[in-house]
């Protein structure tokens, strides 16, 4: 078998799995690449069945609206659920703290939506696409990684994942998150993608776009969250994303990639790591994503 | 593209993710900005290099503060030839859990001697695992060479002390290399201060290890994962067992034996990817379709009539415990092995191994955490298995606590 099928075959595996150790699972879709590949997936691992989970969408109210149109296809084109629940409404209810700022982020408000949502409805596995080549916290984690019941992760309790046994045995109340591509590298996700002609959100190729230049020199697009100020330069140019967050926290990388092909000979050739490049949540201290999936984040 | 999986083990402070670190950079997998962070940390922990490469791999924050690797991290690259998993484990004894974690399905053990201390009790207690979980491929990289000069006499009589010991175990392959994961000697490029050594380097050595892919040439085995039931107008008598080929192969047509149920049928049709096949083979995710309704479910093996299989409820078995609390007698447990579960008890612990001789102890009844024993396990249900041995798929399992829902340890049966 060559490497991709390898690796898809683990994740249809780790996905049947779900299917058959939980009685409610879902699956965290973010319209991101990743939970895109997950999805196309899930259509191997089931079809002609149904899915045996709904897609679960935490909104923040900043995703790109090519993402959000994306997503609304998708689920209808495949015929399964899709559960939206929107970050703002959180607020709202909880009476939370919006993000203030230049980049106002919901990235720590996002955590209770999601934590509400697996109240509501129960679930006891949540999918998700995280990858351990992303972040070296994310290296660390199992993929049948437990929760207790507040959503949070011990790294120092970690259950051992012994061959392809997974023990998915959880208390009510608790829940297992699942990361069926944990093995992937940036490169294989494109690769699959171009085996597979798997459509992605435009924004993933470049375009020209009005974008402000950071003080780390990193690009951000220009939009009703970001509070522009004066000594700001908009600068227009070819850009793409090579991940897909938040408008306010995800910066767009020059390119002139147009094609699938283009992506793959220019990721090879960077020298920047993916969340490096794009992401601002990671860029607070060392250990970012560690603390956030402490406190219960995907 | 082939992929190869492997771990590093050995004990802590022999360099394991020095090497991996060294393994990463000089093979120019790393990113600038992750190389940047790292060298802004290096000069925080007072490490002599330029850039500490251990804190490449000890992604949480109570590793990097004790300077010691707590769990498995998973790093990955590619050369021009091979992709490469590397699960680079824990070298406390504490941590032996998670060591059998990273290690249990890999192709290659990569274990590091510190060439000034020679084979120690983790040297032992990781080959004693890797021997226990039928690793193909082993390599002992005996690191730290450029602090005992170089010198050949030292590399070699680790070399004949390992062999030694290593006889009874049952390696496969073993595999020698000397280096230096600091400097990086011998990890991608050849070092000239050690001319005397003919072999090849670390990098040539992973990119050109042969990878066996031993399942396929086993015998047929197959367990239903899920059934899958659209139960639509159109699809209204579909029933399809969805599940990954263990091992061997399977043609449709194929007679075939269903345990549990102790029942013959025929494959009437293999389903992959969405598109009706002929054939499947080990590690393929496929859709099964019976010619006889049967009661099949998650969990139900399914074996070529020819291919018999051990179907029984009394299992000899090898287990390493990995609870923190110890083993208590009539223990309440679930025995897993892939989709199969069934409740069990430890009816008796037949003995324990010795880990700095591999000898067999008697046990006084009772097992601590990374203890590895022989016991007879009687399961609630009848089990469909091979020896881990003759197959690494049938043959291993683990067991829950059926109270706490923790993996309390792994087993292969005898």
């Amino acid at each position: 078998m060559d490497y991709l099928d390898q690796l898809e075959a683990e994740a249809i595996y780790i996905l049947r799995e779900v299917a058959g150790q939980f009685d409610r699972p879902a699956l965290l879709f973010s319209g991101g690449k990743d939970s895109i590949c997950l999805v196309h997936l899930a259509l191997k691992a089931f079809r002609p069945g149904k899915f045996p989970f709904p897609l679960v969408h935490v909104d923040t109210g900043h995703n790109f609206q090519e993402v959000l149109d994306y997503r609304d296809q998708l689920a209808s084109e495949i015929g399964e659920q899709l559960i939206v629940r929107k970050v703002e409404d959180t607020i709202t209810i909880r009476n939370l703290q919006d993000g203030k700022g230049k980049f106002p982020s919901r990235n720590g408000l996002q955590t209770y939506t999601l934590l509400d949502v697996i109240s509501e409805f129960e679930f006891d596995a949540c999918i998700g696409g995280a990858r351990r080549d992303e972040e070296k916290a994310r290296a660390k984690e199992r993929i049948f990684s437990v929760r207790d019941e507040f959503g949070q992760w011990d790294p120092k309790k970690q259950r051992p994942e012994i061959w392809d046994i997974y023990n998915g045995k959880v208390d009510k109340g608790e829940n297992v998150r699942v990361f069926p591509i944990s093995n992937w590298t940036e490169l294989d996700v494109w690769n699959y993608i171009k085996r597979e002609n798997i459509v992605l959100p435009s924004i993933y190729f470049t375009h020209k776009r009005d974008c402000i230049v950071t003080e780390n020199g990193q690009l951000m697009n220009i939009n009703e969250f970001v509070q522009l100020e004066e000594s700001d330069t908009i600068v227009n140019r070819n850009v793409r994303y090579r991940t897909v967050g938040d408008m306010t926290c995800t910066a767009a990388v020059e390119s002139e990639a147009y094609t699938v092909d283009d992506i793959i000979s220019e990721i090879k050739d960077t020298k920047i790591s993916e969340r490096g490049a794009t992401r601002m949540d990671d860029r607070v201290s060392e250990a970012a994503m560690e603390d956030r999936k402490k406190g219960g984040y995907f | 593209m082939k992929l190869l999986r492997f771990f590093t083990a050995g004990n802590v402070d022999d360099g394991k993710s020095t090497l991996i670190g060294r393994l990463l950079y000089d093979s120019k997998s790393i990113s600038t900005d992750i190389i940047e962070t790292l060298t802004k940390q290096s000069k925080s922990t007072g490490v002599d290099t330029d850039i500490d490469l251990a804190l490449l791999t000890d992604g949480l924050r109570a590793e990097r503060e004790q300077g010691i690797t707590i769990d498995v991290a998973y790093k990955y690259f590619t050369t021009d030839k091979r992709k490469f998993i590397i699960a680079d484990t824990p070298g406390h004894a504490q941590y032996t859990r998670n060591m059998f974690t990273g290690a249990s399905n890999t192709d290659l053990a990569i274990i590091l001697i510190d060439a000034r201390n020679g084979i120690t009790e983790q040297t032992k207690r990781h080959s004693i695992i890797t021997g226990t979980l039928a690793i193909p491929h082993i390599l002992i990289c005996v690191n730290k060479m450029d602090l005992v000069d170089f010198d050949e006499n030292v590399f070699e009589n680790i070399k004949a002390e390992y062999l030694k010991f290593a006889e009874p175990l049952g390696l496969k392959k073993v595999s020698f290399i000397p280096v230096s994961a600091l400097a990086g000697d011998n990890v991608v490029n050849k070092s000239e201060k050690l001319e005397w050594y003919k072999g090849t380097t670390l990098f040539d050595f992973l990119e050109n290890v042969e990878i066996e892919h031993e399942e396929t040439t086993k015998k047929s085995r197959f367990q239903v994962q899920y059934v899958i039931r659209p139960q639509t107008d159109e699809l209204h008598d579909y029933r399809g067992y969805a599940g990954s080929v263990l091992s061997g192969s399977f043609e449709k047509g194929d007679k075939i034996f269903i345990y549990p149920l102790d029942s013959q049928t025929t494959i009437e049709k293999i389903e992959k990817n969405g598109i009706e096949v002929t054939e499947a083979h080990a590690g393929e995710p496929i859709i099964i379709h019976l010619s006889d309704d049967l009661d099949v479910s998650r969990g139900s093996t399914m074996v070529q009539i020819n291919d018999s299989i051990q179907n029984d409820n009394n299992l000899e078995a090898t287990i390493c415990w990995m609870d923190n609390k110890s083993f208590q007698e009539g223990q309440k447990l679930i025995f897993q092995q892939n989709s199969f579960t069934s409740k069990a008890v430890i009816k008796e612990v037949i003995g324990k191994i010795n880990i700095h001789s591999y000898l067999n102890e008697e046990s006084d009844g009772h097992i601590q955490l990374n203890e590895l024993c022989k016991v007879h396990i009687k399961t609630a249900e009848n089990v469909s298995y091979d020896s881990y041995k003759t197959n690494r798929k049938t043959g291993a399992f683990i067991l829950i606590n059926e109270n706490t829902n923790n993996t309390v340890a792994a087993g292969v049966i005898i």
